[in-house]
C-alpha cells in the first residue's frame, strides 16, 4: 500500500485544496511469477475483449454464443423428445463446429501477439522482471485457456442437458470426460499454431488471413485427398493423410483413443498403431510451436 | 541509496560488424544525469545492458549496486524505462494500460490502481486518462510513457529521448517534469538526448558518448562554461551605420572571437560568440552600451551534439583565451 502522509487531510480546514505531493511505495513487489500471472489474466480477458474497447468484445462474444447455441438447441430437443441419447457425441461437437473455432483463433491470436509487436509494447514487458519464456508461456496459456473455454462450454451445456434429460449418467460422464480431453488437446494445438503464425507479422489483418489459411487450406487439402483415397479404396492412405491438418489430427487422436467415431471418409479412423503416431505428431506440434515462439521472441528485445 | 547509482568499468559491446560500446567507464551518482550522443553513439545499447537484457562483451556494470550480468530481474523491478519509440496500444485507456504495467512490475492489484491514479496526476493527465490512448496528442502520449516508467516507484528511471517529437512548449514541460522526478519524487534519472542544449538546463551531470566511447563526463556547470553559444543582434545608429560590424570590431579589440551567423535567418545581422560565463554577458552588455547601440536580442543557442564534437577543442581554447 502506498504510504499516506498525514498532511493529505487537515481536519477542520476542508476548503483548501491540498497538493498531497508524491507518495512513495513501500509495499510488496511480487516479482516475476506474479507478473507472468498478470500477463496471463490480462491476455485471457483480452481474448474475450474484456478490458478493451466495446468494439473488440463483439466478435469473440458472438463466436462464443454461436458455439454454445447448437448445444442449447440439441439439449432442448433431447429433453423435449425424451430421446435416449444426444443427437451429437461430445467428441464430434468441436469437429462439426471447427469453422467457428478456426475463426476464433484467427481473430484472437493476432490480437494477442500482433498488437504487442505492432505497437512495440513487447520491449516494455521485457523492461519488467519477466523474461522471454514468461511472455511466451503467459500468451500461450492464455490463448489455450480461451480456446478451452470456447470449446468446453458447449460440452458442459450438453452434459448438464443430458443429465436433465435423465440420460445414463455413467455413459454421459465418460463421453463428457473424453470430450474435455479432446478439446484440451485441440486448444493447445490450435493456440500454438495460431500464435506462431500471428507472431510473424505485426499486421493484424495479415495475421488473421494467415491463420485462417493455415487452418482451412490444410483441412480442405487433406479432406479432398482423403476423399480421393477413399474412392480408390486405399483406406490405409486415408489415415496417413489425416496427419497433415490440425483438425483431422485431433479427429484421429480421439477416434483412436477417446471412443469417438471418425469423421474421415468411410468412417474409418486410424488404427491403434496409427493412433500412436497421431498422438506423437500432435504433441510434437504443440512442443514445436512453443519452441518456435521462444525463438521468435529471443529476437525481440528493446 | 548509495553514492553511485550506475557504475560501468571498461564496458564493451561488440556486434559482428560494429562496436557499439568501447571500454566505457563511467560513474554516475544520484540526481539527473544526461546521456548525450549522436544517433548510433551507443546510448540505447548502454541502456539495454544496464537493464540486464543484453550481455556485455567485456567489462562489467552495476545498477543500484546490483550486477547487470546476474541480477537483471532485480534491477528491472527497481528501475523504470521509457522507450524512445511509441509503445502504447491505441485501443485501451491510459489508466487501463498503466495499471497493467504496474502489475507487470509486481505491484498487487489494489496498489497498482492507486499508484496509477497518483502517477497519471503527477505527469499531468486528468480526465483524459479514461479515454483510449489512440486519441491522445504526442505530448499526452509521452506523459503516459513516462507514467508507466514511474508507476512502480522505481529508484532510477531511464528516459530515452523523452522530448522527441514535442513542440517547444511540450519540450519545456517535459524537461520540467524530468527535473521534478528527482527534486520532488526523489528518483534518480538517466535521460538521453542528442540535443546538449536542453540537457544543460535540466541535468546535474552530463555524460557525452560518441562512437561508443566516453567523450566527456562532467557536471553541467563545467559544460555550460565551455559550450554555450550566444547569438547577438543589435540595431544600427547614425553614428554606427553598421552596428553589427561595430560590435564585432569592439569585441575583437577585447580579445573575443566572434563569428557571423551565416546560414541562420537574419544572417549578416547576427553575431555568434562563445560564452565562458557570466562575465561574457557583462562584457557584451558593456560593449554595446558604450557604442550606444540597441540590443535586439541576446540568446543562448541550443547546441546540436555534432557541433560539440566539431567545436569541442576550438571552443575550449577560445574559452580559455578570453575567459581571463
Amino acid at each position: 500500500m502506498a504510504t499516506e502522509h498525514p498532511t493529505a487531510t487537515v481536519p477542520g480546514d476542508q476548503t483548501r485544496i491540498h497538493n498531497i505531493g508524491y507518495r512513495s511505495y513501500d509495499g510488496p513487489r511480487l516479482g516475476r511469477a506474479y507478473a507472468r500471472r498478470s500477463l496471463y489474466s490480462q491476455s485471457l480477458r483480452g481474448a474475450y475483449g474484456l478490458g478493451r474497447s466495446a468494439k473488440s468484445k463483439v466478435l469473440p462474444m458472438l463466436l462464443f454464443v454461436v458455439m454454445c447455441l447448437p448445444a442449447g438447441i440439441m439439449v432442448a430437443v433431447a429433453v423435449a423428445t425424451k430421446a435416449n441419447e444426444l443427437p451429437l457425441d461430445y467428441t464430434r461437437y468441436a469437429i462439426v463446429l471447427q469453422a467457428v473455432i478456426s475463426l476464433y483463433v484467427a481473430s484472437q491470436a493476432p490480437q494477442s501477439v500482433s498488437r504487442d509487436l505492432r505497437f512495440k509494447t513487447v520491449p516494455l514487458y521485457f523492461s519488467r522482471p519477466i523474461e522471454t519464456a514468461d511472455y511466451v508461456r503467459a500468451k500461450y496459456a492464455a490463448l489455450a485457456s480461451a480456446l478451452f473455454i470456447l470449446t468446453a462450454a458447449p460440452l458442459l451445456v450438453l452434459y448438464v442437458g443430458a443429465l436433465l434429460a435423465e440420460l445414463d449418467f455413467a455413459d454421459q460422464t465418460e463421453g463428457f470426460a473424453q470430450g474435455l480431453v479432446s478439446v484440451a488437446l485441440l486448444s493447445l494445438l490450435f493456440a500454438g499454431l495460431g500464435l506462431v503464425v500471428a507472431s510473424v507479422t505485426p499486421r493484424r489483418g495479415f495475421g488473421i488471413a494467415a491463420v485462417i489459411a493455415v487452418l482451412t487450406i490444410t483441412y480442405g487439402a487433406v479432406s479432398t485427398l482423403q476423399a480421393i483415397a477413399d474412392v480408390q479404396d486405399s483406406s490405409g492412405a486415408v489415415a496417413w493423410i489425416g496427419l497433415f491438418s490440425p483438425i483431422t489430427l485431433i479427429d484421429g487422436v480421439q477416434s483412436a483413443f477417446l471412443g469417438a467415431t471418425s469423421a474421415f471418409p468411410g468412417g474409418a479412423g486410424p488404427s491403434n498403431a496409427e493412433g500412436v503416431v497421431y498422438v506423437l505428431v500432435t504433441l510434437g506440434l504443440i512442443a514445436g510451436t512453443y519452441g518456435l515462439l521462444m525463438r521468435r521472441y529471443k529476437k525481440v528485445g528493446l | 541509496m548509495g553514492v553511485t547509482v550506475i557504475v560501468t568499468e571498461s564496458l564493451s559491446k561488440r556486434f559482428p560488424r560494429v562496436t557499439a560500446l568501447d571500454r566505457l567507464s563511467v560513474d554516475i551518482g544520484p540526481g539527473v544525469t544526461g546521456l548525450v550522443g549522436a544517433n548510433g553513439a551507443g546510448k540505447s545499447t548502454l541502456i539495454k545492458i544496464l537493464l540486464g537484457l543484453s550481455p556485455a562483451t567485456e567489462g562489467r556494470a552495476e545498477v543500484l549496486g546490483l550486477d547487470v550480468a546476474t541480477k537483471g530481474a532485480d534491477i528491472r523491478e527497481r528501475v523504470g524505462y521509457m522507450p524512445e519509440h511509441d509503445c502504447l496500444p491505441p485501443d485501451v485507456s491510459a489508466t487501463e494500460f498503466v495499471v497493467h504495467m504496474a502489475r507487470m512490475s509486481g505491484l498487487p492489484p489494489t496498489a497498482a490502481r492507486e499508484r496509477t491514479a497518483d502517477t497519471l496526476r503527477h505527469v499531468g493527465l486528468y480526465e483524459e486518462r479514461y479515454r483510449p490512448i489512440g486519441g491522445y496528442s504526442t505530448g499526452m502520449k509521452q506523459r503516459v510513457k513516462l507514467a508507466q516508467a514511474l508507476v512502480h516507484d522505481p529508484q532510477l528511471v531511464f528516459l530515452d529521448e523523452p522530448t522527441n517529437g514535442l513542440d517547444p512548449v511540450g519540450r519545456d514541460e517535459m524537461l520540467g517534469l524530468i527535473r521534478r522526478i528527482h527534486t520532488d519524487f526523489g528518483i534518480s534519472v538517466l535521460v538521453t538526448s542528442h540535443l546538449l542544449g536542453e540537457l544543460e538546463r535540466t541535468c546535474d551531470h552530463v555524460v557525452v558518448v560518441d562512437g561508443g566511447k566516453l567523450l566527456r563526463s562532467s557536471s553541467t556547470t563545467d559544460f555550460t562554461q565551455t559550450t554555450t553559444t550566444l547569438a547577438i543582434e543589435v540595431t544600427d545608429t547614425d553614428e554606427h551605420p553598421d552596428g553589427t560590424r561595430a560590435v564585432r570590431d569592439a569585441l575583437h579589440a577585447r580579445g573575443v572571437t566572434v563569428e557571423d551567423g551565416s546560414g541562420l535567418p537574419g544572417a549578416g545581422h547576427i553575431l555568434l560568440l562563445t560564452a565562458a560565463g557570466d562575465e561574457t554577458y557583462d562584457l557584451v552588455r558593456d560593449v554595446i552600451a558604450d557604442l550606444g547601440l540597441g540590443l535586439v536580442r541576446m540568446e543562448q543557442r541550443r547546441h546540436h551534439i555534432s557541433e560539440v564534437f566539431k567545436d569541442n577543442d576550438a571552443a575550449r581554447k577560445e574559452a580559455v583565451g578570453h575567459g581571463n
